[in-house]
């Protein structure tokens, strides 16, 4: 006879609090606040999904939208495979690899903010190192306060200089857990350079490559901190990626109500395209 | 095919070797006959491995020369060697199926598709893996793997040589036996030379016609595996192999009779040269038995190991073993124990120093 008692609800139970405050009572408040509207004094009218459809007709939202899917785009495009050829040139053993990875690392210790300070006063046209270099010894005209497409130079190169290395560590690491009888196999198998990439390395990556590129989507997709500070979304509305521009609309015009609906927008794509790629990747593996 | 011979090799992986402890191979001077069917055995970390590595090309010596046929390939790198080799870990290329496994080294080298198809098909049934060719290698079983692993190298019909580095490790030991069987069986069918690197005796003795022993970076005594239990040219043959191993047991040489605890120990023959510093007496546990007017001693131990049984007696001060069938006195009882005249040898400095009995 099995003895039943409930005590297992007790364990279970600090966790349930735990991701009922940290993610279920936010995340309902915002599904609350998303179909009322407000003018302050702690009024809601009813409002139903006015402004879901409201926020799906809306251009503003349409092009922050475009803009955020074509930053996530050019930096994945960039890092992934600059990550994996930084990975592959990185030394395997000897003196140089804790040098390489203390290096490689740097860029992710520095706190957010400080990386969009830092890049701000770097591209500053007239005293900044990079902006100084650029306009007055190249004689390249460059101001990424004036010109959208500078603008948009700068926030990638950013992007790459801060996150790469993250990519190249996982890639690293799932390059070193290869034992040597692979490369030792292949060169007596005859395989060619391109061939020990593709049929012995990649995959060995693909479960790191995988996460890595989850991560970088996650991130560079809710990306809001460093563009903030270094651009401020400008000039114009050109560098204004998806949550600066929810920043704008709750906090800047305080319409709780739109940026309500457009965070669960934001929230249900960021959910939906990691879940279809972490699928279509991991599908394989189960066979 | 081709006859492989090293001549002078020595390899150290230090970059500026001074004396001969700074070797992990001191001095290999050996002949592989084409098509033979050798065993590299020895102890981990007796340099086996590191000899491999050098035929294979994956290293290469800091002295000496390998030559195939007479033709120098000491700097000749791996894939022009026309060799294959099979590791400990199965090596397979993942995301591929069993057939284009098969077919890499081929198409690596731009055989006609035509020929690795039929290559191909020929391998999978020597290795009876015909039904799997389609299934993507990553869902193999370990010991699946390691036959495509082998097959990988068996696929080139031209191979001078084929090595094996203890390629049974991972495989559950019920199937250990059928994977030893097939290569043997492999072996027949290919002729190709194949080397053995393994520290599991009973797979060296029946893979090969000839073993190689090895300890510390040198061969210690090349032979059948006969030659090796019957008459080991060396005390570490002597105790590697078998189980339990030889009993070594430290006497005294006197006008050319060996004296084990004071008493006078019949040899298989006369004594050759001199006897070194250190003298031993050899003998197998299968060549003592128990006999009155024998050894007088004392049992230790006794285990039985359901063939036969093994008693474990102290004489004097050294322990001897006797493999035994029958009635075996028990724990602690007196016990007189016979060696065998014709295996009883004598070993001076580790080194046989016995003429083998009259034929």
């Amino acid at each position: 006879m099995k003895t039943q008692n409930q005590k297992a609800w007790f364990f279970v139970l600090p966790v349930l609090v735990l991701v009922a405050f940290n993610a279920l009572i936010p995340m309902m408040t915002v599904v609350n606040y998303s179909v009322q509207e407000t003018f302050g004094n702690n009024q809601f009218f009813w409002q139903g999904l006015d402004w879901f459809e409201q926020l799906m007709r809306s251009d503003r939202f349409h092009a922050a939208l475009g803009r955020q899917f074509l930053f996530t785009g050019i930096i994945l495009a960039i890092e992934i495979p600059l990550g994996i050829v930084i990975a592959l040139s990185m030394p395997r053993s000897g003196f140089w690899v804790p040098v390489c990875l203390v290096t490689m690392a740097l860029p992710m210790l520095i706190p957010w903010n400080v990386v969009g300070a830092m890049w701000n006063i770097f591209t500053l046209p007239d005293i900044g190192l990079l902006g100084y270099f650029l306009n007055h010894v190249l004689g390249v005209h460059y101001n990424m306060t004036q010109d959208p497409v500078a603008a948009w130079v700068t926030v990638i190169v950013m992007d790459v200089w801060h996150w790469t290395s993250l990519v190249v560590l996982l890639c690293y690491a799932g390059l070193v857990s290869i034992p040597d009888a692979y490369y030792q196999a292949a060169k007596i198998d005859g395989a060619s350079n391109w061939s020990v990439f593709r049929y012995i390395q990649l995959p060995k990556m693909k479960q790191v490559l995988t996460i890595a590129i989850l991560l970088r989507f996650m991130d560079s997709f809710n990306i809001y901190t460093e563009p903030f500070v270094l651009t401020g979304g400008g000039p114009g509305n050109s560098t204004t990626l998806l949550s600066i521009d929810l920043v704008k609309i709750a906090l800047g015009q305080f319409d709780l109500g739109p940026a309500a609906a457009m965070s669960l927008i934001y929230f249900a794509i960021t959910l939906l395209v990691s879940w279809l790629f972490y699928t279509l990747m991991t599908k394989d593996d189960t066979k | 095919m081709a006859k492989i011979t090293l001549s002078g090799l020595r390899h150290s992986y230090l970059p500026n070797p001074t004396g001969p402890e700074d070797y992990a191979l001191k001095e290999i001077d050996l002949d592989w006959d084409d098509g033979g069917a050798y065993a590299l055995l020895g102890p981990s970390g007796c340099g086996k491995s590191t000899l491999l590595n050098i035929i294979s090309g994956l290293l290469i010596p800091s002295d000496g020369q390998i030559l195939f046929d007479d033709k120098d390939v000491t700097e000749v790198p791996p894939d022009q060697r026309n060799i294959a080799q099979v590791f400990q870990f199965p090596v397979i290329y993942d995301t591929m199926t069993v057939f284009d496994n098969l077919a890499f080294p081929l198409r690596n080298r731009g055989v006609d598709a035509a020929r690795v198809d039929a290559r191909v098909r020929e391998i999978a049934q020597m290795l009876e893996v015909v039904e799997l060719l389609d299934m993507r290698a990553s869902g193999l079983s370990p010991d699946n793997k390691q036959k495509i692993s082998m097959g990988r190298g068996l696929v080139r019909d031209d191979v001078n040589v084929v090595m094996f580095d203890e390629p049974l490790t991972v495989i559950d030991p019920h199937l250990k036996w059928k994977l030893r069987s097939k290569l043997k069986e492999l072996h027949q069918r290919v002729g190709a030379t194949m080397i053995y690197v393994t520290h599991d005796q009973t797979e060296a003795l029946t893979f090969a016609d000839q073993v190689v022993v090895m300890d510390l970076g040198v061969i210690v005594q090349i032979g059948t595996p006969v030659e090796l239990f019957e008459r080991p040219a060396h005390t570490f043959v002597g105790h590697f192999i078998g189980s339990p191993g030889m009993n070594v047991l430290p006497c005294e040489v006197r006008d050319g009779h060996a004296l084990f605890d004071g008493v006078d120990v019949p040899l298989e023959g006369p004594i050759t040269g001199t006897v070194g510093t250190k003298a031993e007496i050899g003998i197998r546990p299968e060549f003592v038995s128990i006999g009155r007017g024998g050894l007088k001693g004392r049992v230790r131990k006794v285990a039985d190991i359901g063939r036969h049984k093994i008693l474990e007696a102290v004489i004097g001060e050294s322990r001897v073993s006797a493999i035994i069938e029958g009635e075996i006195p028990a724990q602690g009882e007196a016990v007189e124990l016979k060696f065998k005249p014709e295996q009883t040898r004598l070993y001076s400095d580790g080194w046989i120093a016995t003429e083998p009995a009259g034929d």
